[in-house]
């Protein structure tokens, strides 16, 4: 068992480090490879009509002018031990885990993310709470009345909420909610909990909800199927024939085989959604990862981007170990290393 | 004892309507069983037999499986039971083990854990006293060191073990009543001697009466007293096994027998199957659904197509339904089938 | 010699003698699949599912390979068809040696050498006709047909039972012993020496699985082919094959005629397994002697050292977990490997010891 812990966190150093490399090329390399000189990538860090001497001061004190490899090598270092920027006699020192610093606002980029983190940490965990009660539920009283009209109803309901575009329902939803009936305060309303818990639940509730359509609607359908399956299974027969009630049979023997499979793809999806859930976050004006992604995504803010995504991937990983590890803890068959 | 008998079927069928028609798996059978005797059903796939035995658990869904007759268990009606009160009886007075062992166990839970549950819903004891009977039962099914293995999860268990478990697990509340599903068909034969002679032992300990479903006649000379051959959803013969085995008197049996290779005898001439397959279910042929692949069905002037063969008694308590004349039927299988099993 | 039988004899009451020459040797064949553990998934230890089996298969005859679940058998087939790289040995087929053959040189010897599976479901292809099934090694072979593949494939249809005009039908449509047919018609399109059938009847109902023995047994005398059949049931192979081999915790314990191993059984496990088949007669059910095998079959992964069946065997003393017994002739034909065999006085120790006391007497084994 331990050997095969290490053996997933080697695993997700490697991955990590292979998205860094990937995205740290992306940004700096092909710019390269398309022409981009130094020069201008300085510039880009100065900002408005910058002089030659900051180009070149930016230059030097961001490395710039050495091969990218080298910056790279410096990136990662900055990760792990913090890194140094000389700016003349001034010496910033940027604390690991050191993302390096924002063209824009010449600010560290990882105090930024921290600080666009609990919005879309709020959102995502809160959507996932609901999807979940809300699809498994569904899905399992399908599975148990197939055919029925309440089946039939829930899966056509879910068959929309699959094919819905979000920025369809949540504007909808704001539209009817916020804007005419008032229940629920409009889009860009999103304080901090530990502001105004009130505010922060009340800002938090649609996007919510408009999230969690989306997914339960998916878990819904997934859990429909894994149940029907489930109840096809030679053990099933064995427990109804021990003489177990019905709900025994459910809840203690098929339930739990088909959760196992919708756990790995929580996973995937809550660990997505923790890199940002951009369409909601754009729809709701949450000012989450998504967010600061796409803003600076459309303004060239390489290293900001460069720090959501490794965040992002970060996220993914670790989630998708956790979920590894509760599904040894769960099927027996999987332990051993 | 009121002179019932334990176990009585009058007419069960088990319908199931489909989009394409009617399934007619069971289809008006009628058979009884006493304590600590062993009655083995035999058939191919799609005679209807392990149908028969989850109709006598009840666990087909009311839903879409239409049972009709009556099953009588020790003087209960089932089929018009409610639902809640068949699931009382099962596990406690009835219980079932089924083909495959592994797939038979949840994955997830220890083989313990699994008997611990199926003692508790029928008993109101404590988890610690529930465990205690596991080792017991796990102990008695004869698997070495039950105190450890009673924590084991089913993947640990050999094939053999697990089909023991299984029994251990079916024996818990102390049924009346053993259904055994081809219990050895996946087993290694070494292992299948081993468990068929541990559920001769366990019947001679409990007194239960026992139904063996199997397609194997060997499994059905060692084990049953009586036997039962189904085809198409029917009885077809049932006598005792001597009977069926040395005086067979319908022409499916004559082929199963036929058909089988044998270790007892060197035979090595060529063996005498039975033409075509096993009809569906759902267009099941007139008269004696057996007559396409029957030898002698020509031999009754067309009766054999038209007209549908009652169970008609051939000799004391040996019932076959076949329009062939009873004594055409001896000088058959004395003349032509016996010299070349 | 028996060649020139194939065009006109009908179906003689019985076989023909095999021919002398072997069409198949097998020597001294293993398989041990890698266990890996730990951190760096460093190999620990290996599963020896075949570990060292000779044999040999004459032209023309059946070759039955019995054995419970795990012994190697579908294991040793498979190296045969060379689906499984062998670890070590080596196989023989018509005069070549074929072991270290790479899958683009084995091609031409696939015409030769093929195989019948169990399951009829799941070998056939379900989107692909009948007709398409059956002629696919046709066109994989480029071979040439005198009046087209499709008049080619609906003879060989005819010869397995089938009508000609199943040629267009998909495999769904047809029940489980019409699915082994075809899965056989598929095995004969191009004329093979050799065919492997591992389990080929076991999935089927008892009616059905007498036609497709009846079946194979045509074949083998209409166009003369040599047959390898793997299976567990007993019975199936007493009346399918010539000579049988036992195999046990991949290993062969004991080969011989059939009649001779099945009326006169020298290897202890050879005696339990067919005392352990229920005998469908009912008045002899008392007063049979059976031998019952305690507990299970040892895991490969750690046989037992010298005689791997001495930790179940009723016979087994201290020679038999030091020595392994080889396997030798103890009667003409009959080979067993055993310290104390059943049924006849000498026994494989003493055979040895005393080929090895004889001519040279340099005693290392």
């Amino acid at each position: 068992m331990l050997a095969y812990i290490i053996r997933r966190l080697i695993g997700a150093v490697l991955m990590l480090l292979l998205v860094s490399l990937v995205t740290f090329g992306i940004f700096f390399w092909i710019p390269k490879l398309a022409g981009q000189t130094t020069d201008q990538l300085a510039a880009a860090y100065v900002g408005k009509a910058p002089t030659a001497q900051a180009i070149q001061d930016t230059k030097e004190r961001l490395g710039l002018d050495k091969p990218v490899i080298v910056q790279y090598g410096t990136y990662l270092k900055g990760i792990v031990a913090g890194q140094d920027f000389k700016a003349g006699p001034v010496v910033d020192h940027c604390p690991a885990p050191c993302l390096g610093y924002s063209f824009r606002t010449s600010q560290p980029v990882l105090p930024q993310l921290m600080d666009r983190a609990p919005a879309t940490l709020s959102l995502a965990i809160g959507a996932s709470i609901i999807w979940l009660a809300a699809g498994i539920s569904i899905g399992v009283l399908s599975a148990l009345r197939r055919g029925s009209i309440w089946d039939r109803t829930a899966m056509v309901i879910a068959l929309g909420g699959v094919s819905l575009p979000i920025y369809f329902t949540g504007l909808v939803s704001l539209a009817i909610f916020s804007y005419s009936l008032g229940i629920f305060p409009g889009g860009g309303s999103y304080v901090p909990f530990t502001q105004d818990p009130g505010t922060w639940f009340q800002s938090l509730v649609l996007p919510w909800v408009t999230l969690a359509f989306l997914y339960a609607a998916m878990y819904a359908r997934l859990t429909r199927a894994g149940m029907l399956e489930t109840l096809g299974e030679d053990y099933i027969r064995t427990a109804r024939a021990k003489g177990l009630p019905e709900r025994t049979v459910i809840t203690k023997h098929a339930l739990r085989s088909t959760l196992t499979p919708i756990l790995t793809i929580f996973g995937l999806d809550l660990g997505l959604m923790l890199g940002g859930a951009v369409l909601t976050e754009n729809t709701f004006s949450i000012p989450g990862l998504g967010q600061l992604a796409i803003s600076s995504i459309g303004t060239g803010d390489l290293p900001v981007v460069l720090g959501v995504t490794l965040l992002a991937a970060f996220f993914i990983v670790m989630i998708n170990l956790v979920v590894d590890l509760l599904y040894a803890a769960i099927d027996p068959r999987v332990r051993l290393g | 004892m009121t002179g019932e008998p334990f176990l009585s079927v009058r007419d069960l069928k088990i319908h199931f309507p489909t989009d394409d028609g009617i399934v007619r798996s069971v289809d008006g059978l009628t058979f009884d069983l006493e304590r600590g005797r062993t009655l083995g059903i035999v058939g191919e796939s799609g005679s209807g037999k392990s149908v028969t035995s989850l109709g006598i658990l009840g666990l087909h869904n009311r839903r879409n499986a239409k049972v009709s007759g009556e099953i009588w268990l020790d003087g209960k009606e089932l089929v018009g039971a409610s639902p809640d009160e068949v699931r009382r009886q099962r596990g406690r007075k009835m219980a079932m083990i089924f083909q495959d062992p592994l797939s038979s166990m949840h994955p997830f839970y220890t083989v313990g854990k699994q008997i611990v549950e199926a003692y508790r819903v029928h008993n109101d004891v404590s988890k610690s006293v529930a465990r205690k009977h596991a080792i017991d039962m796990l102990g008695r099914v004869g698997i070495p060191k039950p105190d450890r293995r009673v924590d084991d999860y089913p993947h640990q268990f050999s094939g053999g073990m697990r089909q023991r478990a299984m029994i251990a697990m079916a024996l818990s509340c102390d049924p009346e009543l053993l259904i055994a599903d081809e219990p050895t068909t996946a087993l290694d034969v070494t292992v299948q001697a081993q468990i068929l002679d541990l559920i001769r032992d366990l019947q001679e300990e409990f007194n239960s009466a026992i139904i063996m479903i199997t397609h194997d006649l060997g499994v059905v000379a060692e084990l049953a007293d009586d036997v039962l051959v189904m085809y198409a959803g029917r009885c077809v013969e049932q006598a005792s096994v001597d009977d069926v085995f040395h005086a067979p008197q319908h022409p499916y049996t004559w082929g199963l027998l036929g058909s089988m290779p044998r270790l007892d005898r060197a035979r090595s001439e060529r063996l005498n199957p039975i033409k075509g397959s096993p009809p569906s279910l759902i267009n099941v042929p007139n008269g004696c659904a057996f007559h396409p692949r029957c030898a002698y069905a020509t031999l009754n002037g067309g009766r054999s197509e038209s007209e549908r063969p009652e169970l008609t008694e051939a000799a004391p308590g040996h019932l076959a339904a076949c329009h062939l004349p009873l004594d055409r039927r001896r000088e058959i299988w004395e003349s032509e089938i016996r010299p070349t099993l | 010699m028996s060649t020139s039988e194939t065009t006109t004899d009908a179906a003689p009451a019985e076989r023909p003698a095999p021919s002398g020459e072997p069409l198949l040797q097998v020597e001294d064949l293993g398989k041990h699949f890698p266990v890996t553990a730990g951190l760096l998934r460093r190999q620990v230890a290996a599963v020896k599912a075949v570990d060292g089996v000779s044999f040999s298969v004459r032209r023309g005859e059946t070759l039955g390979l019995v054995g419970e679940s795990g012994c190697g058998k579908s294991t040793t087939g498979r190296m045969i068809m060379r689906l499984l790289d062998p670890s070590f040995g080596r196989i023989t087929f018509d005069g070549r040696d074929i072991t270290a053959l790479s899958q683009r040189q084995l091609r031409p010897y696939r015409r030769d050498l093929q195989m019948i599976f169990q399951d009829p479901y799941s070998s056939l292809n379900p989107r692909k006709t009948v007709g398409a099934i059956v002629g696919a090694p046709f066109h994989l072979q480029n071979v040439q047909t005198e009046h087209g593949v499709k008049k080619a494939v609906q003879e060989i249809l005819e010869l397995v039972g089938l009508s000609p005009e199943h040629y267009n039908r998909y495999p769904h449509e047809f029940s489980g012993g019409q699915r082994q047919r075809i899965g056989i018609a598929r095995t004969l399109a191009l004329k093979p020496k050799l065919i492997i059938a591992d389990e080929p009847v076991s999935a089927l109902d008892v009616s059905v699985q007498a036609q497709v023995v009846n079946l194979l047994e045509d074949l083998q005398d209409e166009l003369d082919l040599t047959y390898v059949v793997i299976a567990h049931d007993l019975s199936v192979v007493r009346h399918i094959s010539d000579r049988v081999a036992v195999m046990y915790l991949g290993k062969i314990v004991e080969v011989a005629d059939r009649n001779d191993l099945y009326e006169r059984p020298m290897h202890p496990y050879t005696n339990a397994l067919l005392s352990a088949v229920p005998v469908p007669d009912p008045s002899r059910r008392e007063g049979r002697e059976r031998i019952r095998l305690q507990g299970d079959v040892p895991s490969p992964l750690d046989p037992p050292p010298a005689c791997r069946f001495h930790t179940r065997c009723w016979k087994a003393q201290d020679i038999c977990k030091q020595q392994e017994p080889p396997l030798v002739a103890l009667s003409p034909g009959h080979e067993v490997a055993c310290h104390f065999p059943e049924n006849t006085t000498v026994s494989a120790t003493d055979l040895v010891a005393k080929a090895e006391a004889g001519p040279s007497g340099s005693g290392d084994a």
